[in-house]
């Protein structure tokens, strides 16, 4: 396979990058970029660990080759905190104490923070089901969901954060 | 104290290497060396697995020029909490702020040995210990600070890590100053851990995880997030089943992908790369040829086939007559219980890196035993503990499946072969391949109780489970319990490995136990609750039942369709543990759905209660998977499930409301905590389905089909009571209802024949 040059946005930073472009993105932002936040849990889409944000959405990073993120903008756990500042969705897990190994975590972080982008005042049960494909093992499910919860509060601006 | 000052002679025969390499990697200051911990390894391991341990001092402690207090345990963190814990027990101990603690854990060569972490024994066994050898810490740094300011030891007071005379706060001197300038080693020995908790201030806080920020961030690293340079990543080759020998292998397809090459030493074959996408492109270009020897067992022949074995069978508990026991029995019951196959599903896999430099290799490792681990790669590469380290950094889960590391052999083994470093990450795949699953266990069990509800009789057998949890609990004057293993000479069970998984053994017996009391209960027509009461001496237990009792709001609990309650407790880890559950069960499909469920744990001086309640509450959520869904599928040495498409656990959607209490109990040592709440969800949750729908079931998970299957039994008009008294029969399926009821009351219409009962016990 032919190297490409690959160019997108990688936490807000212009990037380009000649490789293969059949090579995974989990394994790209890991081993390339050395961006080792985002885990790998079970390599075809069912644990969540892997997943960044692609334009915003919430992506299984371990199922899709780096040719895909051409042009578009990539966020990893290591891209959500701004100015020394955690986003609300971090700070929500730590307030809530809504981590327990903690290998999970930033998979979650970024599946709320997508779809709360998209959402900012979910109900309860879109809550649940916008986390419902992202594995816990651990069982610190009750706090991640009251974590997203009090972040959708703050976000919406009506937490007094 | 045994000496002072930089001679330390006592240690430099076995120790020195260990010694040496603390200045250089911590630079100045103080460190202070206890002898082994040997309360501690008496408790953590059966004697055969406990292995011989220098007789020398090992470093506790470090206190560094700028006042920062390094603690060191071959404990590790896996999300349990003790990385916080442990610091808040330091912290409390030494007067120092909880932030000035560092916790450095499970790295061989640093840290004391330790057996390993489980059986939630970190805080009740290695705790108050620390805490004891923190006390005698203390006391060598305001020795130092009473030479330092000219004022006796006994006017002496530390406040925030500062040494001062008592009412003269301004003139103190810190442990940062004390540790200024100096390589100092100081050797003590262990005073008697301390008995009387209320006198710390911080240990009882609730206090959130001191790692919570790395972990937000992406910043903590897990063994796989580590880089070397030079570093490779490998992918080993994996037979389709366990049983399956190597014929010929044609290595030609990965040999042909560039950038990738193939090790391989006998039946041992792996790819590495420095991309870890090629390693796993050309892992599967690899062809190979087998023969295939392997037990003719499957997961619907299981039961069947454990029934049929030999074992080796011990008594492991015994009181009064249990063969006399039938004729004083009112009632007698007679069932079997059935728990399958379960995988740990850490959400990270098993993972390593391994290094050699010369002769010394170093392996870091997602890892619930270094040192075991360590001992591993000794035998393995006929090396000695001082060339052999093992460094273990955040595990991203563990429960019993990281007690076994394979993967770090491996590694180094790669790395040997190809003389650089290489990481190694098990695929999800190979995870449930090699996974030491929870065993497959049957539990056969005939009680009797009196006319006055009293049981009279326990005469429990314990099929490969293992005994942890298998205490009768409740006061019985006739009591027999077996356990019978498994001799691989004469009939083997498991096709694959088996080993400890959260709670190991007594999530099994206490689901036995407790549903088997719950039939007896029901039988008899007593509330539950009140059964359990009238049977139990143990005042622990009795506080815990009480106390979940009015959390959950027993008394005033109403009744409505398809809904029913459950209430089950037991011990595990010197805690105590009470649940009672709310289920809904549809009774068309079978799907149960797990409204509630309150729990009151008594667990001793509680460190940590933020920290302890997680841990109950990821116990809660975890054990809804071995309750409901979870059981591994199997062909032989074929393990069928390899990801979490086909093995369910559990999901964000099957969150019961939880209420947890934890008891004050501040005067008493503390007990474990990482593990108790696990072991009554399947048995409350089967006693909530019973109460619902009138049907029992015997096997853990309580699947829609068997949910079911159980309805459509005790439904039936023409059902007659099995395993009570005049119908004794087991039912070796164990899927159809023992007794069958509608709500309330059984109505026994069977005669008492206890004589037949009694020949019937072999």
């Amino acid at each position: 396979m032919m190297d490409e040059t690959i160019r997108f946005k990688l936490n807000d930073h212009d990037t380009e990058l000649v490789i293969d472009p059949n090579q995974i993105l989990l394994w790209v932002l890991r081993n390339h970029f050395g961006l080792t936040g985002t885990k790998f849990g079970c390599g075809i889409g069912f644990c969540g660990a892997c997943t960044v944000l692609i334009d915003n959405e919430p992506v299984r990073s371990c199922m899709i080759p780096v040719s895909d993120i051409q042009g578009k903008s990539v966020v990893t756990i290591e891209g959500l905190e701004k100015d020394g500042k955690l986003h609300p969705v971090q700070q929500a897990f730590i307030d809530h104490d809504a981590i327990q190994c903690g290998f999970c975590t930033p998979g979650m972080i970024m599946t709320a923070t997508g779809f709360l982008a998209k959402n900012p005042s979910p109900t309860h049960a879109e809550i649940v089901s916008g986390l419902e494909e992202n594995l816990c093992r651990c069982g610190a499910h009750k706090r991640i969901i009251e974590a997203v919860e009090d972040a959708a509060a703050t976000i919406r601006g009506g937490n007094g954060k | 104290m045994k000496t002072t000052g930089n001679t330390g002679n006592s240690a430099s025969s076995t120790g020195g290497m260990k010694r040496r390499s603390f200045f250089r990697i911590l630079g100045g200051g103080i460190v202070l060396f206890f002898a082994p911990w040997d309360a501690l390894d008496l408790m953590a391991l059966p004697a055969e697995q406990r292995r011989s341990l220098t007789k020398d001092y090992n470093a506790f402690l470090h206190i560094a020029e700028d006042g920062t207090v390094s603690c060191f345990t071959g404990k590790i963190e896996m999300g349990q909490g003790v990385i916080t814990s442990l610091a808040q027990m330091m912290a409390d101990e030494l007067n120092v702020p909880l932030e000035k603690v560092k916790m450095v854990m499970g790295d061989t060569e640093l840290c004391p040995y330790d057996a390993g972490t489980w059986g939630s024994l970190t805080t009740r066994a290695f705790g108050p210990a620390m805490l004891a050898a923190a006390a005698e810490a203390k006391a060598v740094l305001v020795q130092m600070a009473s030479e330092k300011l000219g004022v006796e030891p006994g006017r002496l007071e530390v406040n925030n890590g500062v040494v001062s005379e008592t009412g003269n706060p301004s003139e103190g001197v810190s442990y940062g100053e004390l540790a200024k300038g100096k390589k100092m080693e100081k050797y003590m020995d262990i005073k008697p851990p301390v008995e009387d908790y209320r006198k710390y201030s911080l240990i009882g806080k609730p206090l959130k995880h001191v790692d919570a920020y790395d972990k937000v961030t992406g910043r903590a690293k897990y063994t796989g997030d580590l880089r070397l340079p030079g570093m490779l990543h490998a992918r080993i080759f994996r037979p389709p089943s366990h049983g399956a020998k190597l014929v010929s292998a044609d290595i030609s397809g990965a040999e042909a992908v560039a950038g990738v090459k193939v090790l391989r030493e006998g039946d041992f074959i792996a790819v590495v790369s420095e991309n870890r996408d090629l390693a796993d492109l050309a892992v599967v270009r690899i062809n190979a040829e087998y023969t295939f020897d392997e037990l003719k067992v499957n997961d619907s022949t299981l039961f069947d086939y454990i029934n049929r074995g030999e074992y080796r069978a011990n008594e492991v508990a015994s009181a009064g007559d249990i063969s006399a026991a039938p004729q004083l029995c009112d009632r007698l019951y007679e069932n079997e219980y059935h728990d399958p196959y379960l995988a740990h599903c850490s959400v990270e896999t098993h993972t390593a890196l391994a290094r050699w430099e010369g002769d010394k290799v170093t392996v870091w490792a997602s890892t619930q035993s270094p040192f075991g681990l360590q001992d591993s790669l000794v035998r393995e590469f006929g090396t000695t503990n001082e060339k052999a380290r093992v460094i273990t950094p955040f595990l991203g889960g563990g429960f019993g499946g990281k007690a076994a590391s394979q993967q770090g052999v491996e590694a180094a083994r790669l790395a040997r072969m190809t003389g650089r470093p290489v990481m190694l990450a098990w695929t999800r795949e190979e995870e449930f391949m090699y996974d030491t699953f929870h065993p497959a266990s049957v539990i056969k069990v005939k009680s009797g109780t009196d006319k006055d509800g009293k049981i009279v009789m326990w005469d429990y057998n314990i099929y490969l489970a293992g005994t942890r949890g298998s205490e009768a609990t409740y006061d019985i004057p006739n009591v027999r319990i077996t356990n019978y293993r498994e001799d691989r000479t004469k009939y083997p069970v498991h096709p694959f490995g088996t080993g400890p998984w959260r709670a190991p053994n007594n999530n099994t017996n206490t689901f036995a136990r407790e549903t088997q009391v719950d039939i007896m209960a029901a039988a008899a027509g007593i509330d539950p609750l009140e059964f359990r009461l009238r049977n139990l001496k143990d005042e622990r237990m009795i506080g815990v039942l009480k106390a979940v009792a009015e959390r959950f709001g027993y008394n005033s609990w109403e009744k409505s369709p398809g809904r029913g309650i459950g209430i089950a407790c037991g011990a595990d880890a010197g805690t105590w543990v009470a649940e009672i559950a709310e289920v809904e069960v549809n009774r068309v499909t079978g799907e149960v759905k797990v409204i509630r469920i309150a729990c009151a744990q008594d667990m001793g001086l509680c460190v940590n209660p933020q920290g302890a309640l997680l841990q109950m509450e990821g116990c809660l959520t975890m054990a809804l998977g071995y309750t409901l869904t979870e059981e591994v599928r199997f062909d032989g040495g074929v393990v069928r499930d390899r990801n979490f498409d086909s093995y369910k656990i559990p999901r964000f959607s099957w969150l019961p409301k939880l209420e947890c209490v934890i008891m004050d109990r501040m005067d008493q040592p503390p007990q474990g905590g990482g593990e108790p709440a696990i072991i009554a969800v399947g048995a409350v949750v089967g006693n909530a389905i019973f109460n619902a729908t009138g049907a029992r079931l015997f096997r853990v998970p309580f699947t829609p089909e068997r949910v079911l299957e159980a309805v459509r039994q005790s439904g039936s008009p023409d059902h007659q009571p099995a395993g009570v008294s005049g119908s004794p029969s087991v039912n070796s399926q164990s899927e159809g209802p023992m007794v069958s009821r509608s709500e309330g009351q059984v109505k026994m219409k069977t005669k008492k024949r206890p004589k037949r009962q009694g020949r019937r016990t072999k």
